[in-house]
């Protein structure tokens, strides 16, 4: 038999199921909880609650958010005729944060991997094109991320996209702000080279 | 005090040759990746000196890091690895192929994802096997100077027949698999649980017994025993080409007991933008 009493061992074991929490942590949490005030447990504890509750898919982008459309579709001072697709909710924060984009989402929530056995049909895909097909959209900005799977992906959507008339454009590539020339890849100085500007 | 600095000097030496120790150098090619923690990935590499080997490659998700492109989807770099209590840590990596035809075209993606997972299926963990790493590395560059839907299905059957010679898994294409007699040239039968070829006389004797057309077995037969400079050149109807594909497959899901997930995208992605056989 354990030494634990059977609610510490129950949410070390839950906190252990978390990304990036091993044993050890799991327990330092618990442990600080146990000695925390009893309102700010209550205050996890319905954070956690309200998470599942409150949270839905936005009906257009499938971005989460608390209402049916989310409060990017639902602001009418966006562009609406440019869609930038991300793979993953997080992509619109970090796209949100440069403040210059103006337009709309589409989260697919994944990106294809073959060897995984994830395709088209687990991905927002179809919901895309039906986007397409039935909303004035002028371009559409494959924002997925700059690797191979990323990379796929956004070649597949780019062949579904093309026969519909619509412009599709991929993020530029190049070298990171901060970064060191002499430990860059040679394939993004290819693509920085390739994508140089006048100075 | 002369005492006391040899021995300090003792325990430096001691505990540099214990850092160089724990360092390793070693060559792969990234066969899978996988999201850890915060910005790690866990890369399933394959080594020609120690088979299939799972490191922890750190913050390589974030777009500063000085290794994610170096250890990209299908790269072959040469990588310094720390020796860790679970899994080994890659501290430096250097990029020797990136192959970049592979990025692309979605085709070649495609074929290179089946190719890496027949390997990963078929190999163990630390089971090396240096020509099965070679075929790998040779596939992966003759994808990358393969044009056409045809060529590319071609290459793909020379590497499941080369991947099967490799890990002992040949199929039997010259004599039949149940009764070991010479095939004859007229048209024969394959059975995956038989192991190969069957005779029209033992057909029945394999419940998968499927027909196996004379242009196909010589077409297997060709593939098993050249080499691959001689096989490139062919030209095969696409009938062929189907009846190879669909055969190799269930033998291959036969052999290694488990459904292989790549073909279903193959043929999704063949079907958004046909290609003439």
């Amino acid at each position: 038999m354990s030494a634990l009493a059977k609610p510490v061992a129950r949410l070390i074991d839950e906190f252990s199921r978390l990304p990036g929490i091993g044993p050890k942590t799991a327990s330092r949490l618990t442990f600080f909880l146990l000695r925390a005030s009893k309102e700010q447990v209550d205050a996890l504890a319905e954070a956690v609650r309200e998470l599942k509750a409150g949270i839905v898919l936005c009906r257009e982008c499938f971005n989460i958010s608390e209402t049916p459309l989310c409060s990017v579709c639902a602001d009418e001072q966006r562009d609406r005729s440019v869609i930038c697709v991300v793979e993953e909710p997080l992509d619109v924060l970090a796209i949100e944060r440069t403040r210059d984009y103006k337009g709309l989402y589409h989260v697919l929530h994944g990106a294809i991997s073959p060897m995984d056995g994830v395709g088209p049909a687990d991905l927002r895909i179809n919901e895309l094109v039906e986007r397409l097909r039935t909303k004035p959209v002028r371009e559409v900005i494959l924002a997925t991320n700059p690797n191979m799977e990323g990379d796929a992906t956004a070649m597949y959507l780019a062949r579904l996209i093309q026969p519909l008339g619509v412009t599709t454009t991929r993020l530029g590539r190049g070298l990171p702000v901060g970064g060191d020339l002499e430990y860059a890849d040679e394939m993004t100085l290819a693509r920085a080279l390739e994508g140089r500007r006048q100075f | 005090m002369n005492g006391h600095c040899g021995l300090n000097a003792a325990a430096k030496v001691g505990k540099v040759r214990q850092a160089r120790e724990r360092l390793y150098r070693i060559e792969g090619i990234v066969l899978k990746r996988q999201d850890f923690g915060e910005a790690d990935r866990v890369l399933t590499l394959l080594t020609p000196d120690r088979g299939k080997l799972r490191a922890v490659a750190k913050g390589v998700r974030r777009t500063t890091s000085r290794k994610a492109g170096h250890i990209e989807l299908f790269s072959q770099s040469h990588l310094l690895l720390a020796k860790g209590r679970t899994m080994d840590v890659i501290t430096q990596a250097q990029a020797v192929n990136l192959f970049r035809a592979l990025h692309d075209d979605l085709l070649r993606f495609t074929y290179a994802s089946y190719m890496a997972e027949l390997v990963d299926k078929f190999l163990e963990e630390e089971d090396a096997q240096e020509d099965v790493y070679l075929l790998l590395r040779g596939g992966l560059e003759a994808l990358g100077e393969t044009q056409g839907e045809s060529s590319l299905a071609l290459l793909t059957r020379f590497f499941e027949l080369r991947l099967l010679s490799l890990v002992g898994f040949q199929p039997s294409l010259f004599a039949c698999a149940n009764c070991g007699q010479p095939l004859d040239a007229v048209d024969q039968y394959f059975s995956a649980t038989a192991g190969g070829a069957l005779c029209p006389a033992c057909r029945t004797s394999q419940r998968d017994a499927l027909p196996l057309t004379l242009n196909a077995l010589k077409v297997l037969r060709f593939l098993q025993t050249r080499d691959y400079p001689q096989v490139r050149s062919l030209v095969l109807s696409a009938d062929v080409h189907r009846e190879l594909e669909r055969l190799l497959l269930r033998y291959l899901t036969q052999v290694l007991e488990r459904h292989l997930k790549s073909p279903e995208f193959l043929e999704l992605v063949r079907g958004v933008n046909p290609v003439a056989g």
